[in-house]
């Protein structure tokens, strides 16, 4: 970690300790637990209902650097070799760019898809592609990225990106989507 | 040696009319082939049965029956035009005529009308002896007259070879169609033969992992319908289904218990790494039976029910090993090869079968004796996948690839006989094998 990252990760761990404190002043009031968890029921549901009538301005926002080309946040698949699911050193830095990322906007969501290639069998295929999107988690919440944020699911082979049997689709099905929710 | 019968083709012409029609249907034609049969098998002749009953014939009950002879691949059926005679049920056959036509074996029998019903009587003669080795009256509901001809099949085919058929019995299996760029998924089942194929569950998501319940009334499957892996118990005479897992992570690999009372299945709890679990599918309690940090799963039970074949990497690559149920005695069970994985435990519990991955590239089916230890590769693809044993252990169906579609192959388990059930754009994968239908009346084959 060079030292700007450093002043980046201090200044970020200070901005939601602020937050995290603003939050706590808004719900003083609320002292049992099942007022807080209407409270949130009604937050998710004010996300569900945002999703479907599309973005708010600051949450368009948000998705900008997704969007754009240009951005490392561009690339959200992540590579692996045969019958393995520790992420390669060359991914590290696209998985940080995204832990940065999520760390700073603890309200976005990410769903991890793990995927294989059709080799061996499906149901192995399955725990591999489980590993897979449990070895991205890892590194995100060590990265400082909240546990609630990211949901993980695995397709194993039943969703190729490539449907052909050859190695240049097998290493292109190999993989991890970091699928953020919108 | 390859063979190609018109009552099996047409069984599979049944099958596909089903499924493209009316689109497309002249040059995809679904069929099973022998692929590789027995040199020795035996002629057997097999005459129409005279039809007795109130309306047309609805079925050709021989046609079926000759055909399930020549699918197992110890039979060679004479063809209608070698037969010559058309002996009825009553009377002796000339059996020096049928010496002459070399059968070994005669075939006759009727459907005659009985009340609301139907009666299927039919005799089976041994031509060199010159006698009757089994005779047999079976009733039958009209609409069931398929399932009657496999029933009979099976007290033929146990008659005549000292083992018992597999013939009354269902296929499970996923079948996949892409229309336009989209993936549609649907599961399946029909007859052993390929025929009344019933599309119980369709999805634009995955299906996975069809597994029978041993009473072969209800079948559990993993569904992605929810964007997550789900595990359904679906009743096959109603329709109804019940979701009995749907937890965080991994829910797959569903597995009855032989006295269908328990699930075992692969949950990922926690970090822990996807691990066994057993449901009681009474009480609904899990019961956790691995627990590591590498990947266990595919569980399947040993017919005691206190024990589960499964595969692990904990050895750094894929094996198998299995463990009690309360989580002890763990062993090893797979050396040979870099790779073994799904194991399917024969119905007598001496065999496993798996993928399996050698010195040779490729996964193919290979069967273990739980005995002597010694692996036999039975696959000939590259990329064989989920064996599923026929309930009377003799024959295993698996998964593979031609033309970059999903076949269904079937190999007996001592190699000699291979067949393949469809080809072209049927596309299917994950076949599992039911048990059998109804009891065979093992007095009356002992009577004779």
């Amino acid at each position: 970690m060079n030292g700007n990252e450093g002043i980046t990760l201090k200044l970020v761990t200070a901005l939601s300790a602020a937050l995290v404190l603003a939050a706590c002043a808004g719900t003083q009031e609320i002292v049992d637990e099942e007022a807080a968890d209407e409270a949130d029921r009604r937050a998710a549901q004010e996300r569900e209902s945002a999703e479907i009538d599309g973005l708010r301005d600051d949450e368009f926002a948000e998705f900008q650097a997704l969007d754009d080309p240009d951005s490392p946040l561009s690339e959200r698949v992540i590579y692996f070799d045969f019958d393995r699911y520790e992420v390669k050193s060359e991914y590290r830095e696209l998985v940080r760019e995204h832990a940065r990322y999520l760390r700073d906007r603890p309200d976005l969501r990410v769903r991890l898809e793990g995927h294989t290639d059709e080799r061996g069998s499906r149901e192995y295929n399955i725990g591999l592609g489980d590993r897979r999107a449990q070895a991205v988690r890892r590194m995100l919440v060590l990265h400082g990225v909240s546990e609630d944020q990211i949901r993980t699911v695995s397709y194993g082979e039943e969703r190729p990106a490539i449907p052909e049997s050859n190695e240049d689709a097998w290493a292109a099905n190999r993989r991890v989507e970091i699928d953020y929710i919108r | 040696m390859k063979q190609a019968n018109h009552y099996r083709r047409a069984g599979w012409l049944i099958l596909l009319l089903w499924l493209f029609a009316p689109a497309v249907w002249a040059d995809e034609v679904l069929r099973v082939d022998i692929t590789s049969g027995v040199d020795a098998a035996e002629p057997v002749a097999v005459v129409p049965f005279a039809w007795e009953a109130d309306g047309e014939a609805g079925q050709d009950v021989a046609a079926i029956i000759a055909a399930n002879l020549e699918r197992s691949g110890r039979f060679r059926p004479l063809s209608r035009d070698e037969l010559p005679a058309r002996p009825g049920i009553e009377g002796r056959p000339s059996f020096s005529e049928w010496r002459e036509a070399e059968a070994d074996n005669l075939i006759v029998g009727e459907v005659r009308q009985s009340g609301d019903r139907l009666d299927i009587r039919f005799r089976v003669y041994d031509v060199h002896r010159g006698e009757q080795v089994l005779g047999y009256s079976l009733p039958a509901r009209a609409d069931r007259l398929r399932r009657a001809a496999h029933q009979i099949s099976d007290m033929i085919y146990e008659r005549l070879t000292g083992d018992p058929g597999a013939f009354n019995t269902r296929l499970a299996y996923v079948q996949v169609e892409r229309r336009n760029g989209r993936e549609r998924f649907h599961l399946v089942v029909a007859d052993s033969d390929g025929e009344n194929p019933r599309q119980i569950m369709s999805s634009s998501h995955p299906i996975m992992s069809p597994a029978w319940s041993p009473d072969g009334e209800r079948l559990a499957y993993v569904s992605f319908e929810n964007r997550r892996s789900e595990i359904f118990v679906q009743e096959l005479r109603t329709g109804q289904r019940q979701s009995v897992s749907a937890r965080d992570g991994i829910n797959g690999a569903p597995a009855f218990s032989p006295d269908g009372k328990r699930l075992a299945m692969t949950l990922s709890v926690g970090d822990g790494g996807p691990d066994i679990h057993v449901l009681d599918l009474e009480s609904g309690e899990f019961t956790r039976v691995t627990r590591s940090r590498a990947i266990d799963t595919e569980p399947a039970w040993f017919p005691d029910g206190d024990r589960l074949a499964f595969t692990s990497d904990r050895g750094g690559a894929p094996q198998i090993y299995s463990v009690g149920v309360d989580g002890g005695q763990l062993r090893r069970l797979t050396f040979d090869g870099n790779y073994n994985a799904r194991p399917m435990v024969s119905p007598d519990g001496r065999r496993l079968a798996m993928i399996h991955r050698g010195a040779q590239p490729g996964f193919r089916i290979a069967v273990q004796d739980m005995e002597r230890r010694g692996l036999t590769v039975l696959g000939e693809g590259n990329s064989d996948e989920s064996p599923s044993f026929a309930p009377n252990g003799a024959m295993i169906i698996y998964a593979s690839r031609s033309n970059g579609q999903g076949v269904l192959s079937a190999v007996s388990t001592d190699g000699r006989v291979r067949q393949r059930l469809g080809s072209g754009e049927s596309n299917v994968r994950e076949p599992a094998w039911s048990p059998r239908l109804d009891a065979v009346d093992r007095g009356a084959l002992r009577g004779n």
